[in-house]
Formats: structure tokens, C-alpha cells, sequence
């Protein structure tokens, strides 16, 4: 699954914390503020070790929930937000839409439209971090009238940067560009604890608000925690040729599927699903349900959630309708009929195998499966090849498997922790192709709040030009500019945000992945459509034409 | 016929026969600062406040040039007109026009913030005004000027302890003056690019104070630049000019700071919202201040603004001008309203 970007980047003065201020909701936000502003890995992990020695108890445990995907849950919306912050500062809702546009961010907007309290005689210290976040968990079941007072005081006694952070937390779109491991290792260095072992502990299902830093961190925690995930080892994309990798009878190939990665865990009796992202996710696939039964306790099995049928991996389009539902239907179950690739298994009656080698835990692992007999749970099958050259040319049939290409693995590797370079390695397909021209452009958000970055492309049919897809990244800073320099001069006509312009800019759009749509106009969806150049060499006239990505659809999208 | 009218040439009053910040050659120009999209070449006659006089000659060269003081009052065909401080840059003015009773204000750009350089804006009575809206939205509620100081200087002394030269970015008319202000409680090593030198040397020489600074040259040795801090325009930011700074620390002087997106996309380390122009605030209590009963409004967020000002009673029309194309007006393009 996409990781998110870096959201909270440079520092502006601008929203500094106040002289002489200090308490939780200072300090974290001033941690914020100074993680945006570092570009050094070395900064942010003495930013974060800094503040791991100095914060309050109750709030670390909070920065280790919210460093590690656990955000609390949004318990307002974007336009009660809106409301309140133009009652309390008395603009019309227009304004603030205006202001909004410019900044390209609510929180923001919000944070620079209350004025800080300049009286220090009446200026409140703010609380610490954990009060607010606990606040919001107890509003989720609160009265609208409740949430606005909660709010509105709030927002008062915050200084400008910590209420941009406050909102961040309070609007459910809270992002660090930190990755759990920095964290991990930031803690590290307080505790006088290994990072992997820090790693495991806060992993599973615990809960902020009622766990000390204390409990969190100590050995039980593990032992209590049935549910507890290990950390996922995740590869880089492969650097240098194939040949640098040495033997390959040293390596293990595998299909890079394209699907959900899993941990499905069994202990104590029960069963749990927990996905990459650390969430449980158990309900959402009642299928695996029969492991609670089949499965010994103590077994930990890696793996890939695929949609499959009938011994044939699917486009993952088709999961994509069962991800973000509340209710699995029966329906869905039929129409989304998911599988369980087994990659790995970390655990094997009660004891931890992650520092076996590959070969051994494989071994292992298709005897599992094997005992098993379900349809559904199939071991993630080995490429077999004799040379480099081979692989090469076996690579070559990902696309037609569903697959993204190829995983290298070192049969004599240890499971380890997080991305790590040396033993595993992904080995992806290049992405497929297709020029367009730009016929609508909107603003960014962010950084890039007043710039015209994205944009929608169009495949053409006879003389028609048929909108296909959205794409956002790939153009460098100055592009970027230059395209938005000819959307201001070429805009036909203004929907809203949006502009239709000339078309007259070709890009070539690379994508992963299509399948067959009826939500679009041009009935087809791309998976991580992005643009890859500007064809500044290339005429609209010279673009692909529908019938083009319909074979595309033919050849790839089932 | 009104008092003054908008024309292609620039705002213009026809009794009098002057135009005011013109953007095409005309015989009589009245200029409000020395800003080129205010104060532009080929006019047979100028006039403005004493202290703009040195930096018009320095940007447009020998003309025929008339100054006056703050407040003198002079006849232009039964027109009275007059300057008053706009405490935008040193010499900044608004310009008062009276004929038959009737008073109008021109602007220019301003400050309503004193920074101690530039004179106290002055609020002047008029029944029409007309004011810029550079920074015409509430998210442009700018700190107290010492505050950005203090936070400019504490950035410094920042990049000191941690072996880094400091660059700040300003224009060189204006902000860098001011930027000079803030450093000089911090250091005595100062650089300044080329554009600013000739600015200040102009300043100094037509008996402004200023902090003593070095010039780089192409000869100024890379060490000198080891635990000092310079000023540089926003031209050179990003230009190969810069590299020889390194290890630095870029942080930018401009009202756009306020809002992060900015900051991130030019790329710097930090951002200082220090504006020569007035904040959300700033141009509203400037308006009142008027007692105005028709305001037009100018180069900046126009649209929303004059909307705004009608909202709350107060007669407003957005008038499109060829303003804004240096200072801080320049470096973002301004959404919806600038198009
Ligand atoms: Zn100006
Ligand atoms: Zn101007």
C-alpha cells in the first residue's frame, strides 16, 4: 500500500511556538515543526531522541501510536471545521473558501486565521498532547454542540503552530514524514533497547490511551499481547545488474504479487489478520475464519492477500471493491473471492523462527500449507531457473500472471526487520505506457497550493478526445511551472477549481496496471497512473487512441 | 468628468494633467516609489518625495525630476497635491489630490507597521481612495516587526553553531535594508550581493545610516564567506551565484512565508513573513482611517477583497492595473485575482 508522503516539511517562523512557552503541546508540536525543517536522517533521529528524553510519559506513548499509523479517528468533518473557525473569527464562508484556495490545506488555513492570544496575562498554557488526543477519543460519542466548545476553547489557547498541529490531529489527516523504523530507532537510543526488539513491542494491538510507556515497552508486553505482529521485512528495488548478486542457486525467485500483505497469526486459541499498515483486520476476510480451527497455536504465517479464484490470481481491482467497506456481504464474498499467498513463516508452535534461514522456514512452510488442504491458501510458488539470463526472460510473463514482477530472495536469509538492503531485493516489471494530452488542470494542495499540478488526460477517439485518467507526480519544480504557466494563459472555460485548457501538451502517462471500468467515461481504470515526461516532441494529433488502451484492457486487464 | 480617471496609461487626473506611477511615458509623472513597476523610464518630468529622488536616479537614470517634503503642498493647474509617508520603503508616498474640495488618495504601496526606516504611515481624510491589496486576505496577519527579528537572528545564530553562513533572501530595495536592521544586532560580517551594494551605496551617499557591509566580487576569496551572513536578491536564489556560500542556510524574507506551501516550493530552509506591505489589518484600519465613502482597490487580491469591503459597508470597485511586478508582489503569482 502507498506510504505517505512528507507532509509537514519547513519550518515557518511564522507559526513558531511562542517565547518562553512550554508544556506537551508545545514541545510536540515544536518536534513537528523541527522534523519538517531537518532533511537529515541524522536531525530528525536527534529530534526524536531529544524529545523521547525529555516528554511527559503519557505523551510519548502518544508519539509512538501516532509515529506507528495509529491515528486517532476524525471526529469532525471539513465543513463543520470550516463553520466554527468563520463564527469565531466573524468571516463570511466565502472568505475563508478564498483563503482556503490560497493555502491549499484547511489546517493551515485555520491555524493562520485565529489570532494568537498576544496578552500573556490571559494567555493560557496549553495542555500536554496527550489531553487533546484523549479529548477527541471521548468526543467521538459526544454531542455536535459539545465538539464545537471543546473545539472553539481549543483553538484559543493554542499557539498558531500548535494549532495547525492540533487540527492535523483533529481532522484525521495527520502525516509525519517520518517512518516508523527513524522512530523506532529514536527510541532506541533513550531505552537502551535493540530497534528490533522496540519493533516487536509496539507492534499489535494496544491501546494509547491506557498503556504506559512503562507497560508498552516491557518484556510482557509481548507475552500478553496475543495478537502481536513481528514487523515486516521489506525489500529496495534491485540496484546494480543480476550478475552482482553472485550464484544464482544461492537465490530464491519468487512473483511479486500485488495484493495486501499479511500477517495471519494464530495463538491462544484465536485468530488474527493484520495487514502491513498494523491493522487488524481480522472481519474483513471471513474466509481465513476456518484457520481458527485448523491452524496450532503459536503459527505466524507472511504472506500476500490476493484476489483469487479457481486457481488464478486476479487484477486487484477486484479486492479494491472489499478494502474501506464496513460490511463484507455475501455478495462481495463472491464477487471478490480473495486467496492467501504464504510467503514466509515466522513462527512455528510457540517459538519464534525469524532468524532461521530462508531455506529452513521454507521448508517448513510447505509443509504447513501442504498439511492444510485449503484451495484458497497456496503457497507463493518459487520461479525455478538455472541462470541469470533465464530469469531475465521468465520475468517477462509477470503482467500476464498478475504479477509485478519478481522477488529475490537469499535462501540463507534471516527474516528481518523493516526495508533492508542485501538479502531481499524486488525486482519489478517496467510500467506500461500511453502518450495523452492535458484537457483539465486543477490547483495542488500544499506545497503546491498555487500551481496548476493536476492534471486530467485524454486518449483520443476519431476526433473526440476521451478523458481517461487523473495524474499528479512526475514533472520536476520548473515543468511543473511551465505547465501551469500555459494552463493560466490556455483555459477555456472554469468549473469550480477546475480549468479546461487547449489540448495541446502530450505527456506520456505510465500506469501498472488497467482494468475494465463502467465508472469512466472511457471504461477503463489505471492502477498508480503517474506521469512519466512531457512529450514535448509529440502533436496532440500524434496521442493514443482509445482503441489503443482498449487493447491494453485486452491483454492485461483480466 | 471624475477627479481622477483610469486610463491605459496608468491612473490619471485630467485637471491637473499628471499621472501617477504611470506605466507608459507621459509629461508629467507624480511617482509614489522607486519600485520599477511603480516608477518606470521615458517621462518628460517627475516628481516625488526628496528621498526618493537618489534611488529614481539610480534605477531610471537623468530625467527631469522635482522633489518635494512630506506634506508640501503644490499646484498643479488649480490642483493641490501632496505626499505623505506610505512607510513602504524609504521614501514611500501616498499621494493626496484636492480640487474644489474634493480629496483623493492614491496609495501607492504601504506599510501601516512602522519599521524605522521607511516613515510613519498617515492615515490622510479623503472622500476616494485608492489602495493596493498585495496581501488582501485574513491569513496575512503578520508577528510584530521585533518578533521576526528576533526569530531571524536567533536562525542565525543557529547556523553559526552548526558551521553554516546564513543567506537571506530580500529585495534589494526595501527588505534588505531591513534585514539589515535585524543583523545588525548579530553580526558585523556582512555580504551583499551586487544589486544591493549599488543600493545602498546611494542610500549612504544621500545620508541614510546604514550597517556598514562587504561587496562580493567574482575575486571576494570563498573563505571570507566562512561565519558571515549575506544578503541577496531574489534573482540569485537558486542561481549557480549562490553555490559559492556552501555549507549554507537559505532563509527567505517575504510576506508569502506565511503560508508553508510557499516556503516549500522555493525550496528554502526557512521562511521569515517579513512584508513591506500591510497585513489583512493593516489595509482594512488604513481604509476606515480614510473616512473614504468610495474605496477602488489595486494590484493584489482585488476581487475578494473590494467583495469584501462591499460586505461590510464599505463602496469598493477592484480597478486592474500593471502594478505588482516587483517586490514582494512579484514572486508569487496571486490566484484567482491576478488572472
Ligand atoms: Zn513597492
Ligand atoms: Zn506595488
Amino acid at each position: 500500500m502507498a506510504e505517505h508522503d512528507n507532509d509537514i516539511k519547513q519550518e515557518n517562523p511564522s507559526l513558531s511556538p511562542q517565547v518562553g512557552r512550554a508544556g506537551g503541546m508545545a514541545e510536540f508540536a515544536a518536534l513537528i515543526f523541527s522534523l519538517g525543517t531537518s532533511t537529515k536522517t541524522n536531525d530528525k533521529l536527534q529530534a526524536l531522541s531529544t524529545y523521547f528524553s525529555h516528554a511527559n510519559e503519557k505523551d510519548k506513548v502518544w508519539v509512538i501510536a501516532l509515529f506507528s499509523g495509529r491515528r486517532p479517528r476524525r471526529t469532525v468533518n471539513g465543513t463543520q471545521l470550516t463553520a466554527w473557525c468563520c463564527e469565531l473569527v466573524e468571516l463570511p464562508v466565502w472568505l475563508f473558501q478564498e483563503c482556503y484556495h490560497t493555502v491549499g490545506d484547511l489546517s493551515e488555513t485555520i491555524a493562520l486565521l485565529i489570532p494568537d492570544n498576544k496578552d500573556s496575562s490571559t494567555y493560557k498554557a496549553s495542555h500536554s498532547l496527550h489531553y487533546y488526543v484523549e479529548q477527541f477519543q471521548q468526543l467521538e460519542k459526544g454531542t455536535e454542540q459539545e465538539k464545537k466548545t471543546f473545539i472553539l476553547q481549543s483553538w484559543q489557547e493554542l499557539s498558531s503552530q500548535e494549532r495547525f498541529v492540533f487540527n492535523k490531529l483533529l481532522s484525521g489527516t495527520f502525516r509525519v514524514g517520518v517512518s516508523q523504523k527513524l522512530m523506532v530507532n529514536a527510541l532506541a537510543r533513550t531505552v537502551q533497547l535493540e530497534p528490533n526488539i522496540i519493533a516487536h513491542r509496539i507492534s499489535g494491538n494496544w491501546a494509547p490511551a491506557t498503556t504506559s510507556f512503562e507497560q508498552l515497552l516491557s518484556e510482557q508486553s509481548t507475552q500478553t499481547d496475543f495478537s502481536k505482529p513481528y514487523p515486516f521485512y521489506l525489500a529496495y528495488a534491485l540496484e546494480g545488474p543480476l550478475q552482482d548478486l553472485g550464484e544464482p542457486t544461492d537465490w530464491q525467485a519468487e512473483w511479486k504479487w500485488d495484493g495486501i500483505r499479511g500477517q495471519i497469526i494464530k495463538r491462544n486459541d484465536q485468530l488474527f489478520v493484520w495487514s502491513r499498515g498494523e491493522d487488524l483486520i481480522t472481519d474483513k476476510f471471513p474466509e481465513y475464519t476456518i484457520l481458527q480451527s485448523k491452524l496450532d497455536n503459536g503459527i505466524v504465517l507472511d504472506g500476500e492477500i490476493l484476489p483469487y479464484n479457481d486457481g488464478q490470481v486476479l487484477n486487484f481491482n477486484v479486492l479494491q471493491t472489499r478494502i474501506g467497506r464496513k460490511n463484507i456481504t455475501k455478495k462481495n464474498l463472491q464477487e471478490a473471492p480473495v486467496g492467501f499467498f504464504a510467503y514466509d513463516l515466522l513462527e512455528l508452535n510457540g517459538e519464534e523462527i525469524r532468524h532461521w534461514a530462508l531455506s529452513e522456514r521454507r521448508a517448513a512452510l510447505e509443509k504447513l500449507v501442504a498439511s492444510l488442504q485449503l484451495s484458497w491458501l497456496q503457497l507463493s510458488p518459487m520461479v525455478t531457473f538455472n541462470n541469470w539470463e533465464e530469469l531475465t526472460t521468465i520475468r517477462e510473463q509477470s503482467r500476464s500472471l498478475n504479477s509485478e514482477g519478481l522477488m529475490l530472495k537469499r535462501r540463507s536469509s534471516a527474516y528481518q526487520v523493516g526495508r533492508k538492503r542485501g538479502d531481499w531485493w524486488k525486482w519489478k516489471i517496467d510500467p506500461l505506457t500511453i502518450d495523452a494530452v492535458m484537457i483539465y488542470a486543477q490547483k495542488g494542495t500544499g506545497r503546491r497550493s498555487n500551481l496548476y499540478t493536476d492534471y486530467t488526460f485524454a486518449v483520443k477517439d476519431g476526433d473526440k478526445l476521451v478523458p481517461f485518467t487523473k495524474a499528479y507526480s512526475g514533472l520536476t519544480d520548473k515543468e511543473f511551472a511551465q505547465v501551469d504557466a500555459f494552463v493560466k494563459k490556455n483555459s477555456l472555460e472554469k468549473f469550480g477549481p477546475v480549468r479546461t485548457v487547449k489540448p495541446e501538451l502530450v505527456f506520456e502517462i505510465a500506469f501498472e496496471g488497467i482494468a475494465a471500468s463502467n465508472r469512466h467515461k472511457s471504461g477503463v481504470a489505471l492502477r498508480f497512473p503517474r506521469i512519466s515526461r512531457w512529450r514535448t516532441d509529440k502533436l496532440p494529433n500524434d496521442i493514443n487512441t482509445l482503441e489503443d488502451l482498449k487493447q491494453m484492457l485486452e491483454l492485461y486487464g483480466k | 468628468m471624475p477627479l481622477i480617471s483610469f486610463t491605459d496609461k496608468g491612473i490619471f487626473c485630467a485637471q491637473g494633467n499628471f499621472y501617477i506611477d504611470p506605466w507608459q511615458p507621459v509629461d508629467k509623472a507624480v511617482i509614489t516609489h522607486a519600485h520599477s513597476d511603480h516608477a518606470r523610464p521615458g517621462s518628460q518630468s517627475y516628481l516625488c518625495h526628496r528621498d526618493t529622488l537618489p534611488l529614481l536616479k539610480l534605477r531610471l537614470g537623468p530625467y527631469n525630476y522635482q522633489t518635494v517634503e512630506w506634506g508640501e503642498k503644490i499646484n498643479l493647474n488649480g490642483v493641490t497635491v501632496s505626499l505623505h509617508p506610505a512607510g513602504h520603503i524609504i521614501g514611500s508616498s501616498q499621494v493626496r489630490i484636492e480640487y474644489k474640495g474634493e480629496v483623493w488618495v492614491v496609495s501607492g504601496d504601504y506599510k501601516t507597521e512602522p519599521d524605522g526606516i521607511s516613515g510613519v504611515f498617515e492615515p490622510i481624510p479623503c472622500h476616494t481612495f485608492i489602495s493596493e491589496s498585495t496581501f488582501g486576505l485574513p491569513i496575512y496577519n503578520w508577528k510584530p516587526q521585533h518578533e521576526i527579528y528576533h526569530d531571524i537572528q536567533n536562525w542565525v545564530r543557529s547556523n553559526e553553531v552548526a558551521g553554516k553562513t546564513s543567506v537571506l533572501i530580500g529585495y534589494s530595495l526595501g527588505k534588505a535594508q531591513r534585514v539589515l536592521q535585524a543583523l545588525e544586532e548579530v553580526t558585523g560580517n556582512i555580504y551583499v550581493h551586487g544589486a544591493i551594494w549599488n543600493v545602498q551605496e546611494t542610500l549612504l551617499q544621500a545620508g541614510f545610516k546604514l550597517p556598514a557591509v562587504n561587496r562580493i566580487t567574482p575575486e571576494t576569496p570563498k573563505e571570507a564567506f566562512k561565519g558571515s551572513v549575506i544578503i541577496a536578491p531574489p534573482s540569485a536564489d537558486g542561481s549557480a551565484w549562490m553555490r559559492r556560500f556552501s555549507p549554507s542556510s537559505t532563509g527567505i524574507c517575504s510576506g508569502w512565508m506565511q503560508v508553508r506551501g510557499n516556503q516549500r516550493r522555493r525550496n528554502a530552509d526557512a521562511g521569515f513573513a517579513l512584508s513591506d506591505h500591510a497585513d489583512w489589518p493593516g489595509l482594512l484600519q488604513a481604509i476606515k482611517d480614510t473616512g473614504a465613502q468610495k474605496v477602488y482597490i489595486t494590484h493584489g487580491f482585488q476581487s475578494v477583497f473590494s467583495r469584501y469591503l462591499n460586505e461590510i459597508g464599505i463602496d469598493a470597485s477592484e480597478v486592474k492595473t500593471e502594478f505588482g511586478t516587483e517586490d514582494e508582489e512579484a514572486s508569487t503569482p496571486t490566484p484567482e485575482a491576478a488572472q
